[in-house]
């Protein structure tokens, strides 16, 4: 029997067990939508803005491991959607969206809502189609879904021409595809994993570096048996926070640029490194002539590409993490890292993350913003420090809850002070820094997950990049809790200005134009509410947890020019680092 | 800054010169000639793309080569015994006078004389690069009215003799790097 395009497209989408797919309709995908209106198996998911919908596939697929679903039309459907790709792209993450185009014998014309939409996300997908004949169509669908999810996933974009949908063709799904080019390499060389052994047993000095990878691969069970088995302190990388519990005493937190001191010290000093799915990023290289100049390095990647890109590796080992660590695990012996251990203690007493919970009162209140209220009074000086809050959190939610952020100060702040306990906990884009990330994705990963706690945590600026998506959350019925850390500016660019061009402060200063975020949380129709003070939180959080069938908006006036710290500036080594004035 | 050879077999589909291109030009690498033609394989096409750049440079473009899906094989030709021929057409000014000198530098070239009018010849030329950089030279003075070079095409050698020790047959850059890594280990 022959089925029209669209018909295979979401009998494709049904053989992949896709049942959530985020989109927006338009001209040329309306085929598509009207085979969706008689298809229940598939929830179809409104949003307002096609990039929303792309972070939510996002969010989706991180809280989940399985491919997020965008749908949106030609042109500008399509062009919306590009920022998302490129997160999703660098963060690795699958997820699969179906563009629509104009019809095959318009293609070229510029014709109305056309755009060359496989060459525009060409350099940010790990690959993409045209397809150019309804009989091409499930061959397609069983390689993207292969493509993306497998090897060091991605996204991949399939364009389908309306009278591509239009058109009829049999349908059979191919079980796995064979595609010529594409054979991920997962186990490990076994010599090269004796080795690793060998190098670790012969370290005084190891540290384990997680990234993204292990998470990825599932394998936070594996890092941690290795660490223990070595002796070894591990640090993680903002997409490894979670790989590692932070309540271990083997945690040595984040490392980077915004990483704790004893950890970038530990990096500086060990004679081993062990990077576990982790691809030596600038942010937490620094310098790399001056990283980590004595050690030793190990590094497991699925990715080629990833080994020897920017500091050369002693020890390459290409494959799939967990598959590499339970090949290595056994053969790891305890090498002598009491004394090494010792010393971390140390540091972690001497130079612990901190913030001077005392500081700072506003004139204002409000940072002049449009209808607020409430003046700070002389007698009840306002003073909420940002870190306290995602401290306060992550204690109230035991370190368990999933944690969504967008990019800036308050995104720094989640990763040092949150104490993260599991793996896919902490969603937030990384590679790509896309502010306007953290509420979208949010909406994905509650709906992954709707019996956990899913917390956004967002900046005055970030949230106002995708705050439109606050319809769909209520549409949804969501009871997402946003965290808005508002100090009335676009704070790290702020911070920039203000430690390396003098305090210079050009165009970041949103007091006075930012809206007034519980009267516009209240017109989408969620439940708002404003806090001042430390003390305000737990009342906050108790009320917050009542809504069960809406997103909560917390809007907490932070101090408006509040430092992340520590920091090494960029381009620079880690001895450099600025330990702040906390 | 050794130039590279690098031979690439691909998805003869559409767009796939595309990524190639948009894969060099977004990372920074450089081009100095690409070439693309069918291979045997059915469904195949054969590209040479000679590049230049330190071992860091050309071990990251021959990864980045591989992880496009459409590309089947990359195989750097460089560290190999290899045959490679570029193909040049060049018309040149030849006067009445000119046209016997020019006739003796093709022959001296072994290259032809494949279209002649009363103020030009055009010849074609083929070779390795400075056999053609080499013969421009000396048809420069006469005045080039116009240059057209097809970019190098490369292929490994086979070994005819079968008692000839086994060679060196190129191999992807992975199972290379593994190689080497094993050895050192032994």
């Amino acid at each position: 029997m022959k089925l029209s395009g669209a018909e295979i497209v979401v009998e494709c989408l049904k053989k992949e067990n896709v049942d959530l797919v985020y989109g927006y309709p338009g001209g040329v995908v309306i085929p598509l939508y009207d085979v969706l209106l008689k298809t229940p198996e598939i929830r179809h998911v409104l949003v307002r803005h096609e990039q929303g919908a792309t972070h939510m596939a996002d969010g989706y697929a991180r809280a989940t491991g399985r491919p997020g679903v965008v749908l949106a039309s030609s042109g500008p459907g399509a062009t919306n959607t590009v920022t998302g790709i490129a997160t999703a792209y660098m963060d690795s993450v699958p997820m699969i969206v179906i563009t629509g185009q104009v019809p095959v014998h318009l293609i070229g014309n510029d014709a109305f809502q056309e755009s060359d939409t496989v060459g525009i996300t060409r350099p940010i997908t790990k690959h993409n189609y045209l397809i150019k004949e309804p009989q091409e169509i499930a061959q397609i669908f069983a390689e993207a879904f292969y493509i993306a999810t497998t090897g060091r996933p991605g996204p991949v974009l399939i364009d389908l021409p309306k009278d591509v949908q239009l058109g009829q063709a049999d349908f059979h799904y191919p079980e796995k595809p064979h595609i010529r080019g594409y054979r991920p390499t997962y186990e490990g060389h076994a010599q090269q994993i004796k080795k690793a052994a060998e190098m670790i047993a012969a370290s005084q000095r190891p540290v384990i570096y997680v990234g993204g990878g292990a998470i990825i691969s599932d394998a936070a069970e594996e890092v941690r048996e290795l660490a223990h088995r070595a002796g070894a302190p591990v640090t993680t990388t903002l997409m490894g926070l979670g790989a590692f519990p932070e309540n271990d005493p083997l945690s040595m937190k984040m490392l980077g640029m915004h990483g704790t001191w004893y950890a970038n010290t530990a990096v500086m000093q060990c004679d081993l490194l062990i990077s576990v799915g982790a691809r030596f990023d600038d942010r937490v290289t620094g310098k790399l002539s001056e990283f980590s100049p004595n050690s030793k390095k190990i590094h497991i990647d699925i990715d080629p590409s990833s080994l020897n890109k920017n500091v050369k590796v002693d020890l390459p080992i290409v494959g799939d993490v967990k598959r590499v660590l339970q090949e290595l695990n056994p053969m790891v012996t305890k090498a002598d890292t009491g004394a090494w251990l010792k010393q971390i203690d140390l540091w972690k007493r001497e130079h612990p993350l901190t913030y001077d919970s005392t500081a700072t009162v506003h004139e204002e209140g409000l940072h002049g913003a449009n209808g607020n209220s409430e003046p700070a009074t002389p007698s009840a000086p306002l003073a909420i420090r940002a870190q306290y809050v995602i401290e306060r959190i992550g204690q109230l939610t035991h370190g368990e809850a999933l944690v969504v952020t967008d990019v800036g100060q308050h995104q720094m702040w989640a990763a040092q002070w949150y104490g993260f306990t599991r793996p896919r906990s902490m969603i937030t884009s990384g590679g790509l820094g896309t502010m306007g990330f953290g509420l979208p994705a949010a909406i994905g990963v509650k709906m992954a997950c709707p019996d956990r706690e899913v917390i956004v945590i967002s900046g005055d600026g970030s949230i106002q990049m995708n705050i439109q998506e606050m319809a769909t959350a209520v549409a949804c019925r969501l009871p997402i809790k946003i965290v808005l850390l508002n100090n009335g500016f676009l704070g790290m660019v702020r911070q920039w200005q203000d430690l390396f061009y003098a305090k210079r402060y050009s165009e970041v200063d949103l007091r006075g134009s930012n809206p007034d975020f519980v009267k516009l949380a209240e017109a989408y129709g969620a439940v708002a509410m404003r806090i001042f003070r430390d003390e305000e939180v737990d009342a906050a959080w108790a009320e917050a947890a009542k809504i069960t069938d809406r997103p909560v908006f917390i809007d907490v006036i932070i101090p408006e020019e509040d430092n992340v710290y520590p920091m090494i500036p960029a381009g620079a080594a880690s001895h450099e680092m600025i330990e702040g004035n906390n | 800054m050794q130039r590279h050879t690098i031979s690439i077999l691909v998805e003869n589909k559409f767009g796939v010169l595309a990524r190639i291109a948009g894969l060099f030009s977004g990372r920074g690498f450089n081009i100095d000639s690409i070439t693309v033609g069918e291979a045997s394989e059915p469904g195949t096409a054969r590209m040479t793309i000679m590049t230049h750049g330190d071992e860091k440079i050309i071990e990251q473009i021959i990864k980045q080569l591989n992880r496009l899906i459409d590309i089947i094989r990359v195989v750097d030709l460089t560290e190999t015994s290899y045959i490679n021929r570029e193909l040049a057409l060049i018309k040149v000014n030849a006067s009445r006078e000119s046209r016997q000198e020019i006739v003796q530098i093709s022959e001296i070239f072994q290259s032809k004389i494949v279209d002649i009018s009363q103020k030009t010849m055009t010849m074609e030329v083929v070779g390795n690069e400075d056999k053609i950089d080499a013969i421009i030279g000396l048809l420069r003075p006469f005045g080039l009215r116009e240059v057209a070079r097809t970019g190098r095409v490369a292929m490994a050698r086979d070994f005819i003799s079968k008692d000839a020790p086994t060679p060196e047959l190129p191999v992807p850059v992975w199972e290379k790097e593994r190689r080497k890594i094993t050895a050192d280990l032994a």
